[in-house]
C-alpha cells in the first residue's frame, strides 16, 4: 500500500461488491496451469456426459449396449484405424471401454461425495457451532474411524455392503440401475472420507461463531438453524469444493486398489478393471490396454490435483494440505 | 505435564473400544453369522448350529438379557473385548493356527520391506523438498513440484506391474517373486519409493516454504547468514515439528505392513495376512490385526503430541 497522500483515493461504489468467487475467478483466470487443467477437466466432464448418453439410450432401449459386445474375431488386437486403442481379450474396443470408465469415475466421485459432503458437514457443523458435549462426542467418533487403517476400513464395509447389497432382495431395484460393485465402493469410502471435511468444517464454525456478524444475527433473534445455515454456511461453503477437489483423485485410485483386491464395480468397464484385466495380457506383450487405462486415469488426476490446489489458493489462501495420504 | 501425559495415555481405552466396535459391528452384524461361511455353500442346518456353538456366535451380540443379572456380559461383544484384553486372540478357522503365532510370524517380513521403505522415502522426500525450497520458483523448484504431482497421479498398481515386467521380468534385474533373501526386497522397496515420494515431497516442502516466510528468516537474512545457514539451521530446525509428526504417525503404519506390495511380491507378512483374512471373513484374524493397529496409533498420536514439547519448548500442553 504506497498511494501518495496527497492524491485523494476515488472509491467507486458498485451496485454489489465482488464476491468471493468472482476474485477467486479473477486470480485463476491469470494462472495458465490452472486453466489448461480447467480445460482437461472440461474435456473429461463433456466425455462422461457422451458415456452416459451412451449407457442410459442401451438401458432404455434395453439393449446391450455397444462397449459390451464381444467380438472375437478381433480379440487383442494392436491400435489400428478401426479400433484406436486396441481391443482387449473379448474383443471390445478398448476407447470405448475407457469412456465408460470416465463415466465410472465420475459417478463414483458424485455418489460418494452423497454421503461424504452432507455427513462430514452436518456433523463438523454441529460440533463446530455448538461445542460442549455434543463436540466431544463427535470428535470421538472422528477420532474412532481414523484410528482405524483407511484402506482396512474401506476394504471391510465395501465388502459387507456387497454381500448385503446382494443379498437383499430390496436392493435389486437399486442395482438394476447402479453397479452394485459402484454403490458398494462409495459406501465404503464415503463412511471413511467424511472425517477430513468433518474437521475442516468443524474449525470453520468454531471460529465463525464468535465473529461479530454472528453475534449480530443472534442479537436480532435469529435461531441457531438459520445461523448455521443462512449466516454461516456461505461463509465456509467454499471449504466443500476445495475438499471436493483435492478428495476426488484419491477416490479414483483406491478404486483401483479395490478392483485389484476383487472388490471392484462387478459389471462394468471402470479404469480399475481395466487395469487389472491388462494385468495378465501385460506378460503377452499387450500394452495397449494398461497404457490407455493409464493415460485416461493420469490425466484427470493430475488437472484434478493441480486444479485442486489453483483453486484453494484462489479461495483460501490460509488453508494448508490438511489432507492425508491416499492409497 | 505428566497428568496431559496420563490422559492422552487413557484415551486410548474409549478410542478402541470404538475401533472394535465399528469392526465388529461390520462383520458380525451387517456382515451376519460367520458360521454359513465357514460351513461353505453346501452346509447342513446341524453343522451350522454346531459351528455357531462352538465358536460362540449363537450368543446374544452385545448383551444377554436371557440370564439377567447373573451373565449379563456373556454375550458376543463382552467376550471379544476381554478375549483381546488378555491377547487371546483365538484360532484362525482358515488355517487352523493360533491367531497370535500368524501375526508373530507375519511381522518379521513386514518390517523387512516397511522399514527400508519408510527412511529412503523419509530422506529422499526431506532432502528433495529442501533442494526446492533452496531452489524456490525457479525451474528446479517448479519441475521437482510437477514431477511429484504427476508421479502421484499414477495408480501404484501400474507401477508395481511395470516393473515386475521390464525390470523384473525382461530384464532379470530382480527375482519377480518371493520372499528367500535381501534381494527380493529390493524391487518392491524401490517400487515403494517411486510410488511414495512424490507425495513427502510436496508435504515437505509446503512446511519449509511455510517457515521460510517467518520473520525469523527475514531477521536472520538481515544479519548477513547465508543461505544455505537458513535453510539448514533455522528452516529445517523450525520445520521439525510438522516432520516429527508425519513420521511419528507413519510408524503404526511399518506394522500394518504394506497392503499391495506384500501381495504382488509375495512377501508372508501382516498386510497380505490382512487381505486374506478380509477375503475369507476370518473375522478373527481382522479383529486382532485392528486391535493392535488401532492401539498403536492412538499411543503413536498421543507420543506425536509429547514430542512437539520436546522439539519446541514454546508449546505447553495442558
Amino acid at each position: 500500500m504506497s498511494t501518495a497522500p496527497e492524491q485523494p483515493q476515488t472509491v467507486t461504489a458498485s451496485a454489489s461488491p465482488e464476491g468471493l468467487w468472482t476474485i477467486a475467478w479473477r486470480q485463476l483466470r491469470r494462472n495458465r496451469l490452472a486453466m489448461i487443467c480447467l480445460t482437461i477437466l472440461c474435456v473429461y466432464t463433456a466425455t462422461w456426459v457422451y458415456a452416459e448418453g451412451v449407457y442410459w439410450s442401451a438401458k432404455i432401449r434395453g439393449a446391450v449396449p455397444d462397449y459390451k459386445i464381444s467380438h472375437y474375431e478381433n480379440r487383442n488386437q494392436p491400435p489400428s484405424l478401426p479400433h484406436p486403442l486396441g481391443t482387449n481379450f473379448a474383443g471390445r474396443d478398448n476407447l470405448k471401454q475407457l469412456i465408460q470408465g470416465t463415466r465410472i469415475a465420475f459417478e463414483l466421485g458424485l455418489l460418494t461425495s452423497l454421503i461424504v459432503i452432507p455427513l462430514g458437514f452436518a456433523l463438523g457443523a454441529l460440533a463446530g457451532y455448538f461445542g460442549g458435549k455434543l463436540d466431544s462426542v463427535i470428535v470421538y467418533l472422528y477420532s474412532v474411524v481414523a484410528s482405524v487403517p483407511d484402506i482396512l476400513l474401506i476394504m471391510s464395509i465395501t465388502y459387507v455392503t456387497r454381500a448385503a447389497v446382494e443379498r437383499s432382495a430390496a436392493m435389486q431395484s437399486v442395482t438394476r440401475y447402479i453397479d452394485a460393485g459402484l454403490l458398494s465402493i462409495c459406501v465404503g469410502m464415503g463412511f471413511t472420507g467424511w472425517v477430513g471435511l468433518c474437521r475442516i468444517i468443524r474449525g470453520e464454525y468454531f471460529k465463525h461463531r464468535e465473529r461479530q456478524y454472528v453475534l449480530a444475527a443472534r442479537a436480532l433473534g435469529a435461531s441457531n438453524a438459520s445461523i448455521i445455515f443462512r449466516h454461516i454456511m456461505p461463509n465456509v461453503s467454499h471449504l466443500v469444493i476445495i475438499n471436493f477437489s483435492l478428495r476426488f483423485p484419491g477416490l479414483i485410485l483406491t478404486e483401483v486398489v479395490l478392483s485389484y483386491l476383487g472388490i471392484g464395480i462387478a459389471a462394468e468397464p471402470s479404469w480399475g478393471t481395466i487395469i487389472n484385466d491388462a494385468k495378465q495380457r501385460l506378460w503377452l506383450g499387450n500394452w495397449w490396454e494398461l497404457a490407455g487405462a493409464t493415460i485416461a486415469m493420469f490425466f484427470l488426476v493430475l488437472a484434478l490435483n493441480l486444479f485442486g490446489d489453483a483453486l484453494r489458493d484462489a479461495l483460501d489462501p490460509k488453508l494448508r494440505i490438511a489432507e492425508g495420504k491416499t492409497a | 505435564m505428566s497428568a496431559y501425559v496420563i490422559r492422552r495415555l487413557l484415551s486410548v481405552v474409549p478410542i478402541t473400544i470404538g475401533v472394535m466396535l465399528i469392526t465388529f459391528f461390520v462383520f458380525r452384524v451387517v456382515g451376519g453369522n460367520p458360521a454359513y461361511r465357514i460351513a461353505g455353500k453346501n452346509a447342513t442346518p446341524a453343522r451350522i448350529a454346531q459351528i455357531s456353538h462352538e465358536r460362540g456366535y449363537d450368543k446374544p451380540l452385545f448383551l444377554n438379557f436371557r440370564q439377567f443379572p447373573t451373565q449379563l456380559l456373556d454375550a458376543q461383544f463382552p467376550q471379544l473385548c476381554s478375549n483381546l484384553l488378555r491377547l487371546d486372540f483365538g484360532r484362525s478357522f482358515v488355517t487352523k493356527q493360533r491367531v497370535s503365532t500368524m501375526l508373530r510370524e507375519g511381522v518379521g517380513p513386514s518390517l523387512c520391506v516397511t522399514t527400508p521403505l519408510f527412511f529412503i522415502e523419509l530422506f529422499l522426500g526431506v532432502g528433495l523438498a529442501l533442494l526446492a525450497a533452496y531452489y524456490r520458483n525457479t525451474w528446479i523448484d517448479r519441475s521437482l513440484v510437477l514431477l511429484s504431482v504427476m508421479g502421484m497421479s499414477i495408480s501404484s498398481l501400474v507401477y508395481i506391474m511395470l516393473a515386475q515386467y521390464w525390470l523384473a521380468s525382461v530384464w532379470r534385474l530382480f527375482p519377480v517373486w518371493g520372499f528367500e533373501s535381501p534381494r527380493y526386497l529390493i524391487l518392491p522397496v524401490l517400487v515403494g519409493v517411486i510410488a511414495g515420494v512424490g507425495g513427502e515431497l510436496r508435504f515437505y516442502r509446503t512446511v519449509m516454504l511455510d517457515e521460510m516466510y517467518q520473520d525469523y528468516v527475514r531477521t536472520a537474512r538481515a544479519k548477513g547468514v547465508s543461505s544455505r545457514g537458513i535453510l539448514f539451521h533455522h528452516v529445517l530446525r523450525n520445520a521439525l515439528i510438522p516432520i516429527l509428526t508425519n513420521v511419528i504417525i507413519a510408524i503404526p503404519f511399518l506394522y500394518t505392513g504394506a497392503l499391495l506390495l506384500e501381495n504382488f511380491f509375495g512377501i508372508p507378512g501382516l498386510g497380505r495376512l490382512t487381505v486374506m483374512a478380509l477375503f475369507n471373513f476370518d473375522d478373527d484374524v481382522v479383529f486382532a490385526t485392528t486391535f493392535i493397529g488401532s492401539i498403536m496409533f492412538v499411543l503413536f498420536n498421543a507420543l506425536t503430541d509429547i514430542a512437539y514439547t520436546w522439539a519446541d519448548p514454546r508449546i505447553r500442553l495442558k
